[in-house]
């Protein structure tokens, strides 16, 4: 499955791009899943996801748990916790 | 009846208090209450420069837009403006503004206040520092009070 990663804030400056496109392989289950199989990418992904309990996601624009399954996801969202406001 | 739509909108440039407000109130006889929260840029006792705000486009509106509903469902309230700045913003600037309007005061106070909460916790908005001392700070770290602000508007 292909799908849309966007980053953002000190995600998007550790992984050192805004978005890309990948190939998520079929072990590739839940929004966890996915952050472990990221770790695997290179050390600017390690750097970024070091700690990924404290990482944010969303699918298609609609924040989600971890354990969400991203099946048919079009765009996954990767980010701190949110400081606007 | 139609639900009431929330005026939604984030933008680089800054915003009219007194415009916003003649928006929400203008040719209404029913508002008999309208609440605004400005949130402004710190200069942290003079060691910040400027604040930078990166939000997820499309996402940030529609995370505002569903809090804002909620909202109104929740205060049954008869107006409800947000307005987010993104960009380079000064100390003394303006970050945000919400202005809720009800038939009465408390359910004004609640949407300004609810809207705020949510917001800080659940729009995708993230600030960086820029320091006075020309350097480029840290990103703002989360607090858990403002997890516990929102929390308490979740209890039964």
């Amino acid at each position: 499955m292909k799908v849309k990663l966007v980053y953002f804030a000190w995600v998007r400056e550790r992984i050192d791009k805004p978005e890309e496109e990948i190939e998520v392989p079929e072990t590739v289950v839940t929004g966890r899943d996915l952050l472990n199989h990221l770790k695997t990418l290179g050390e600017e992904y390690e750097a970024a996801l070091q700690y990924p309990d404290v990482i944010r996601l969303a699918i298609n624009q609609e924040h989600v748990d971890h354990d969400e399954p991203i099946t048919g996801a079009r765009e996954i969202g990767i980010f701190p916790p949110m400081t606007g406001g | 009846m139609v639900a009431l739509k929330p005026l939604i909108r984030v933008q680089r440039e800054d915003f009219d208090l007194k415009t916003e407000i003649a928006t929400l109130t203008e040719g209404r006889q029913d508002i008999g209450a309208v609440v605004t929260f400005t949130g402004l840029c710190r200069d942290e006792g003079g060691s910040l420069n400027a604040l930078e705000l990166e939000h997820y486009p499309g996402m940030a509106e529609a995370e505002m837009a569903r809090i804002a509903e909620l909202a109104i469902a929740r205060f049954s309230l008869l107006g409800l403006s947000a307005v987010h700045r993104y960009g380079k913003i000064a100390p003394g600037e303006n970050i945000v503004l919400v202005i809720a309007a009800a038939s009465h005061r408390q359910a004004a106070f609640d949407g300004a206040n609810f809207v705020m909460d949510f917001l800080k916790t659940a729009a995708p908005f993230w600030k960086k520092e820029h320091l006075a001392n020309g350097s480029t700070g840290n990103w703002v770290v989360a607090k858990d009070a403002d997890d516990a602000a929102r929390d308490k508007w979740l209890k039964p």
